[in-house]
C-alpha cells in the first residue's frame, strides 16, 4: 500500500518536472518567435516599397515619392563621426583603467560611474546634448552636435567591451615584454593592444550599431524629419534613418507605415552588414593569436 | 658628475617623458566619463532649478493634471509618472516570467547546441532598434488589441507594454541565465543526491540561490523599460492621464520629452523648461533602480566568491 502510494507520488513528481521543462522550453521558443514574427511582418509590408526610387529620393508628402537618401547619408555621417570620437576616448579609458590606474578609490569611482552611465536612458543624453552641444557650445542642430551626443551614449559600451578584451590578455605576455626592457606604453602598444584587437573591434561595432539605431537623443536635440538636401559637412542640418522611420510610422496614413517598413529594411540591412563585418574581423584576426 | 650624460640616459629620459604624457592623456580619456555624469546632472539641475522657481516642487509632485501647453497650465508630473508606471508594469508582466523561464531552460535544460543557436538569436533581438518595435506596436499589435477589446484607443498603453516587454526580454534572459549558471555545481549535485527531481533542484535550490542576481536583472530591465522612448512615443499616444486602464491612450515621461523637443517651443520659456524637470525625474528614478540592482549584484557576488 505505502509502496504504491510512494510510486504514485514519485510518478507525479516526475510528470510535474517534465511539464516544467516544457513550459521553460515554450518560453524560449516564444523569445525566438518574436524575432521571426517581427522580421516577417516588416518584410511583408516593406518589400514592395523598397525600390530604386525609394533609395534615391528625398522625403515627400506623397508616400509613392518618399525616399530615404538624405536620412541614409546623415546616418552614415553620424556613425562615422561617432566612431571617430568614441573609439579613441573609449579605448583610452579602458587602457587607463586596466593597464595604468592603480587600484584606488578614484579607479573604483570611475568604474562605478561607467556602469551607471550605461544605464542612463538615451533620451537623457539627448537633453544633455541639447543643453551642452546645441546651446552652450552653439553647434546648433548640426551633424557634429548629433555625433557628439551619440558618442556619449555609446561610450560606456565601448569602454566595457574594451576592458573585457584587455582583461582576456594573459599577464605573462606583459611580464615577458617588461622583462625584455619595454616600457609600459611599448608593452601596451606592441603586445596588449594587438592581442585584444578582435575583442575591441567587436565591442566597437556593437556600439556603432547602437548609435545607428538610436533615435531618441537625436529627436531631443532637434534632428529634422524633412530635409531636402544631402548633408555634406558636419555643420549641416541632419536627419537619420531611425528618425525618418519614426516620422513615417507616426503618420496616420497606412501607406506611410509601409514606407516606414521599407525604411526599417534599409536600417536593418546596414546593421546586418556591420555585424557581419564584425564576425569576419573576429575570424580573420582572431586566428593569429595562439596561447 | 661633470661628464656629459651618455646617450642611453638621454633616451631613457625622453622615454620617461613620453610615458608620462601618455599616462596623462589616458587619464583625460577616463575623466570624460566623469565629466559626462557631471554634465548630465549639471544641465538637468540648473535648468530644473529655473523651472522650480516658477512652479513649486509640491505642486510638481502632487498636482494630478499635466497641461503645460494649455490654459490653465498645470504642472503635476503624476499623470506622466502614471503612464510610465503603467507601461513598465505591463512590460514586466510580459517579460519577467517568459524571460526567467527561457533563462532556466537555457541554463538548466538546453543542450550546448541549442544554446549556441538561441543565444545569437537573442543577441539579434537585443540589437533591434527601439523605433522598429514602435512600428510593430502601431501596425501589428494595436489592431489585434482593438479586435479583442473594441473599446481600446488606437494608441494605447497595452500595445506599448507588449513591445517594451519584447524589447527587455533578451536582457532578462541573458542576465538571468548568467547568474543561474554561476550557481556552484556542488549545490545541484547535493540536491540530486538527496533524490530531488530536476524541478525540485531548479525551483527549490538553484533559483533561490541565484535570487539576488535574478532580482538585479529584473531591476535593470525595468530601468530600461522606464527609459524606453521611441516605441512608447509611437504606441502609447500623447495624452497625459491619471489612469490604470491599459486600453486608454496615455503619455510617458520620455514621450513627453520627445513631444516638446519636436515642437516649436522657444528656449527659455517655462514650457520649454518642463523637459528638464521631467528629465531630472526620469534620471533620478532610473538611477535609483540601477544603484539598487548593483547592490543586489554585489550581494550575489559576496555569497559565492
Amino acid at each position: 500500500m505505502t509502496i504504491t502510494k510512494s510510486t504514485q507520488y514519485s510518478r507525479r513528481r516526475s510528470r510535474l518536472s517534465r511539464l516544467f521543462a516544457w513550459v521553460c522550453l515554450a518560453c524560449t521558443v516564444l523569445c525566438v518567435c518574436v524575432l521571426f514574427v517581427l522580421l516577417g511582418s516588416i518584410l511583408r509590408h516593406g518589400a514592395p516599397w523598397l525600390t530604386a526610387t525609394f533609395l534615391t529620393s528625398y522625403p515627400s508628402r506623397f508616400p509613392e515619392q518618399a525616399g530615404i537618401l538624405p536620412a541614409l547619408v546623415s546616418s552614415l555621417w553620424l556613425i562615422a563621426l561617432t566612431a571617430l570620437f568614441s573609439v579613441p576616448i573609449g579605448v583610452g579609458t579602458a587602457l587607463y583603467l586596466e593597464e595604468y590606474a592603480a587600484a584606488s578609490t578614484w579607479r573604483r569611482l570611475v568604474q562605478l560611474n561607467i556602469a551607471n552611465l550605461a544605464g542612463v536612458p538615451s533620451i537623457v543624453y539627448g537633453i544633455l546634448g541639447l543643453g551642452l552641444f546645441v546651446r552652450t557650445l552653439a553647434l546648433h542642430r548640426s551633424i557634429l552636435a548629433g555625433a557628439l551626443t551619440l558618442s556619449l551614449v555609446v561610450l560606456p559600451i565601448v569602454i566595457l567591451a574594451a576592458q573585457e578584451a584587455l582583461r582576456a590578455v594573459p599577464g605573462s605576455i606583459r611580464q615577458a615584454s617588461y622583462a625584455l626592457g619595454a616600457t609600459r606604453w611599448q608593452t601596451v602598444w606592441f603586445q596588449v593592444l594587438p592581442a585584444s584587437l578582435p575583442g575591441i573591434m567587436t565591442g566597437v561595432i556593437l556600439a556603432i550599431s547602437r548609435a545607428l539605431g538610436e533615435a531618441a537623443p537625436l529627436v531631443a536635440i532637434g534632428a529634422a524629419t524633412f530635409i531636402t538636401f544631402i548633408p555634406n559637412n558636419p555643420g549641416d542640418e541632419f536627419s537619420a534613418l531611425p528618425v525618418q522611420i519614426y516620422d513615417w510610422a507616426a503618420r496616420p496614413q497606412a501607406e506611410f507605415h509601409d514606407v516606414a517598413a521599407a525604411g526599417i529594411i534599409v536600417l536593418l540591412t546596414v546593421l546586418i552588414l556591420m555585424n557581419a563585418s564584425a564576425v569576419y574581423l573576429r575570424y580573420r584576426y582572431g586566428k593569429r593569436i595562439r596561447w | 658628475m661633470g661628464s656629459p650624460p651618455i646617450n642611453g640616459e638621454i633616451v631613457a629620459h625622453r622615454r620617461k617623458w613620453g610615458e608620462d604624457i601618455i599616462h596623462v592623456g589616458l587619464f583625460c580619456c577616463a575623466a570624460v566619463s566623469i565629466l559626462t555624469t557631471v554634465g548630465i546632472v549639471g544641465v538637468l539641475v540648473v535648468e530644473a532649478a529655473q523651472f522650480f522657481r516658477e512652479v513649486s516642487i509640491v505642486d510638481f509632485l502632487t498636482d494630478t493634471r499635466w497641461s503645460p501647453l494649455l490654459k490653465p497650465q498645470h504642472f503635476g508630473i503624476l499623470p506622466l509618472m502614471c503612464g510610465t508606471f503603467l507601461v513598465t508594469v505591463g512590460a514586466a508582466i510580459v517579460a519577467l516570467p517568459i524571460g526567467l523561464g527561457a533563462a532556466i531552460y537555457l541554463s538548466e535544460y538546453a543542450s550546448p547546441t541549442v544554446r549556441e543557436i538561441v543565444k545569437p538569436i537573442l543577441e539579434v533581438l537585443a540589437g533591434i532598434p527601439s523605433v522598429v518595435f514602435g512600428y510593430l506596436a502601431v501596425v501589428s499589435i494595436s489592431p489585434i488589441i482593438r479586435d479583442w477589446f473594441p473599446s481600446a484607443n488606437v494608441f494605447n498603453a497595452a500595445s506599448a507594454s507588449i513591445v517594451v516587454g519584447f524589447m527587455i526580454l533578451p536582457m532578462v534572459v541573458s542576465l538571468s541565465e548568467d547568474v543561474l549558471r554561476s550557481v556552484p555545481r556542488s549545490l545541484r549535485e547535493a540536491a540530486y543526491a538527496l533524490g530531488a527531481t530536476k524541478l525540485d533542484v531548479t525551483v527549490k535550490v538553484i533559483v533561490p540561490a541565484a535570487l539576488s542576481g535574478i532580482v538585479a536583472s529584473f531591476l535593470l530591465a525595468l530601468s530600461r523599460a522606464i527609459g524606453e522612448t521611441m516605441a512608447v512615443t509611437l504606441a502609447a499616444g500623447a495624452s497625459p492621464k491619471l489612469t490604470l486602464n491599459p486600453l486608454e491612450s496615455i503619455q510617458t515621461m520620455t514621450a513627453y520629452i520627445v513631444q516638446i523637443s519636436q515642437g516649436d517651443i522657444p528656449a527659455g520659456t517655462i514650457e520649454y523648461r518642463t523637459i528638464f524637470a521631467v528629465g531630472l525625474a526620469l534620471f533620478v528614478v532610473t538611477m535609483s533602480l540601477n544603484v539598487l540592482a548593483q547592490w543586489f549584484v554585489s550581494r550575489m557576488q559576496e555569497k559565492y566568491e
